[in-house]
């Protein structure tokens, strides 16, 4: 009962409020009209707007990666003695002034013999750990999943499904020169693919390796 | 006198509520009725858990008043709250074991809303916004242990750089997007800076306010009875009912248990920040420093821990598919069960699914403190072979205890106790290997035992397995070579009589028939 008294009640309210636009039709179409014209425009000013901004969250996705890469030298031929693995550690090539000591990075230097080198990165294959190297049982392991490598980088036991990381190297007169630039992961290489740029002062004095 | 002053407040009061008109509704909410049964000890987590976060925004604008959010300082900036700044570790313990108190509490309020059934109908969106609260307060968890920007910090990235890695096909914009540079570097501090600071407290806070708001609206679930099942229905109607029988209001009546358990919550925190201290930060983010053992969070050593334990082929299937699954799955359970049963005592799987899911968590964190799958790095120079295995040795097997110790088997096998888990223990290896096995297994490995074939030379070899071969436990038998037998001329007598050398060396048995047939 009590409900529709207060229906009736709203009956003449509601059909004041409708009154009101009605009166003027014309008016309120006009007004719908420029409303949804306020919000195409302000889509498409948003839209506009959105470029940039995605554009400039995504930059570290969108930047070429073959950029990152570049040749550093990790020191002389002879720091690094035969049958030996060594850790040795450079700058990496892109860095701010604001990194500190995360703009370094280590990696592991095995020379087998004359200018036959292997350069390991730090990071396991499996999760990214740093492995270190046991000289007396000759092997790496890892201290985070017990990944465990050979000498050579070839997968020994444990989680990881592949052998270590592997730097191009070259050797350019008594330096030894490593691509890199990039964190190693199973999707971002340690070098880049087409890492065999010479620089024209070095030409003939370069060993490669494939 | 009184009078006139508690007038000019009511005035006061007025004039603020004429022009904001939030006083009403708040106190609406405050007095909101709810069922007397619900206002209980099992109903004070979610309220714990808002106290919790306000602690953390505190606490975190405090700390951010002196943290310096850059690769080079944060290090530094951190040491300097620890012992420069006023207080400052206590601030920075309080926020640390504020995280760890508010997971846990996060985690209990969403079991109990899970066996009290409080998930259904018509509370579904509550859960599921909670279950987005949950995943943003790991998130937060996350990204804090990165800002404790150390040796731990810097691996965790790299551990998280690499599980991006092994998504298909945009793994490494993926990586590079997570780090928001080539390597882990100030750039990527950068980014977890803004995500622990702004994105994420700013979708929480939001978040929580739908979600209580909810709560208000639809009313706290009430007391669940074995038999009264919810129907979408009937079950308004059933809850009016409720709350017209034994309705009291939140604010005083109920609230009180949730007030003395988040005091109580509080005084807990700031026990623990005052005897434990803050957590680290541990040695300084230098790759270069490689004598380390990362390990996350408490709240994420369950998932260090089966990331160790799958096996590598399964791995990245199980981390790429695996959170989509469960989240999934806890975001549509609302949706798929939403009437029905809600005392836990009428849902079995329910409880199994808590149990077993509690107890897994509970081994896997356990496991994820203890790594029994990571070599012991330094075994092989610190655990000593017990006395008792050199005692009556040859100077042979002796050389082979130096081969064993020198060439750390140790890091992954212990012997008397001490050493490495990773492969099984060798004190009784010779009951369970003979000799050519044992040679076998060092030189090729096998069975997630690298192999030592380019490690050893010759006479290593026939050192350390002349050693090997003396640990037979408890005095038990060798294991024997039954094929070795049986090639002989006459198999049974052989065999009977072998079986009477088993107490001398195996590669004596050869002889010992011709002259034992007399």
């Amino acid at each position: 009962m009590s409900e529709h008294e207060s229906k009736e009640n709203l009956t003449p309210h509601e059909n004041k409020s409708q009154s009101t636009p009605a009166g003027v039709p014309q008016d309120r179409s006009r007004r719908i009209f420029l409303f949804k014209l306020s919000v195409l425009l302000n889509g498409a000013v948003g839209v506009v707007l959105a470029v940039p901004i995605v554009r400039y969250l995504l930059g570290p996705m969108i930047q070429k990666k073959s950029a990152y890469h570049s040749w550093i030298t990790l020191g002389s031929v002879d720091e690094f003695p035969e049958r030996q693995t060594r850790l040795a550690e450079y700058r990496n090539p892109s860095t701010t002034p604001w990194d500190g000591q995360t703009a370094k990075v280590p990696c592991w230097v095995r020379r087998k013999q004359g200018n036959q080198f292997q350069v390991f990165a730090i990071n396991c294959a499996h999760l990214g750990c740093p492995v270190r190297w046991f000289a007396e049982s000759k092997l790496f392991l890892c201290p985070c999943h017990g990944g465990a490598y050979y000498e050579d980088g070839s997968r020994a036991a444990g989680p990881p499904e592949r052998g270590l990381f592997e730097y191009k190297y070259r050797v350019a007169g008594n330096k030894l020169m490593i691509n890199a630039g990039e964190l190693p992961t199973l999707a971002t290489p340690a070098s880049a693919k087409n890492a065999n740029f010479v620089p024209l002062d070095k030409i003939g004095s370069a060993s490669w390796q494939s | 006198m009184a009078e006139l002053k508690k007038n000019s407040l009511v005035r006061l009061y007025d004039w603020f509520e004429f022009r904001l008109g939030i006083g009403k509704p708040s106190i609406d909410a405050a007095v909101h009725p709810i069922p007397a049964k619900s206002a209980s000890w099992w109903y004070v987590f979610g309220s714990a858990a808002t106290v919790l976060f306000v602690l953390q925004i505190v606490t975190g604008i405090l700390l951010a008043l002196v943290y310096a959010p850059s690769g080079e300082h944060a290090w530094s900036s951190l040491q300097f709250i620890n012992n420069n700044v006023e207080l400052g570790w206590f601030l920075r313990a309080l926020h640390g074991w504020g995280s760890d108190f508010m997971v846990a509490i996060v985690l209990i309020h969403m079991v109990q809303v899970f066996m009290f059934g409080a998930y259904k109908f018509p509370r579904e969106l509550t859960w599921i916004i909670g279950v987005l609260l949950l995943l943003l307060t790991l998130g937060m968890a996350f990204t804090g242990q990165v800002l404790r920007f150390d040796q731990d910090a810097y691996w965790g990235l790299g551990i998280g750089a690499s599980i991006m890695g092994r998504v298909p096909i945009i793994g490494s914009a993926l990586v590079h997007f997570l780090l928001g540079a080539p390597i882990i570097n100030s750039a990527t501090l950068s980014r977890f800076f803004t995500l622990h600071v702004f994105v994420i407290p700013g979708i929480l806070i939001i978040g929580v306010a739908l979600h209580l708001l909810m709560v208000v609206r639809l009313g706290i679930n009430e007391w669940p009875m074995p038999g009264r099942l919810v129907r979408k229905s009937t079950y308004e109607a059933e809850y009016h009912k409720i709350i017209e029988k034994e309705g009291i209001p939140f604010v005083p009546d109920g609230v009180w248990n949730d007030a003395i358990f988040a005091a109580a919550i509080i005084l807990a925190v700031m026990a623990c920040a005052f005897f434990f201290g803050p957590f680290g930060p541990t040695g300084q983010p230098d790759p270069t420093i490689i004598q380390t053992s990362p390990k996350p969070d408490p709240p994420f050593l369950w998932l260090f821990a089966i990331l160790s334990l799958l096996p590598p082929s399964l791995e990245t299937p199980v981390i790429l598919i695996a959170p989509v699954v469960i989240i999934a799955a806890m975001l549509l359970l609302p949706l798929l069960a939403p009437e029905g049963e809600k005392h836990w005592s009428r849902r079995p799987i329910a409880v199994l699914m808590v149990s077993v899911i509690a107890v897994s968590f509970g081994i896997f964190t356990r496991l994820g403190q203890t790594t029994p799958w990571s070599p012991v790095m330094n075994a092989w120079s610190s655990d000593t072979i017990p006395q008792k295995y050199i005692h009556e040795s040859t100077p042979l097997e002796r050389q082979g205890a130096l081969v064993f110790q020198n060439k750390q088997c140790r890091d992954c096998h212990s012997i008397g106790g001490e050493g490495g888990r990773r492969g099984p223990d060798l004190d009784s290896i010779a009951t369970r290997l003979t000799e050519d096995q044992l040679v076998r297994q060092v030189l090729q490995g096998g069975g997630n035992m690298p192999a030592y074939g380019n490690a050893l030379s010759p006479a290593e070899t026939t050192a350390l397995v002349s050693f090997l071969k003396t640990l037979r436990g408890n005095d038990l038998r060798p294991a024997q070579d039954a094929s070795r037998a049986l090639t002989e001329k006459n198999p049974s007598e052989v065999n009977r009589l072998g079986e009477k050398n088993r107490i001398g060396r195996s590669h004596f048995s050869k002889k010992s028939p011709q002259p034992e047939k007399q």
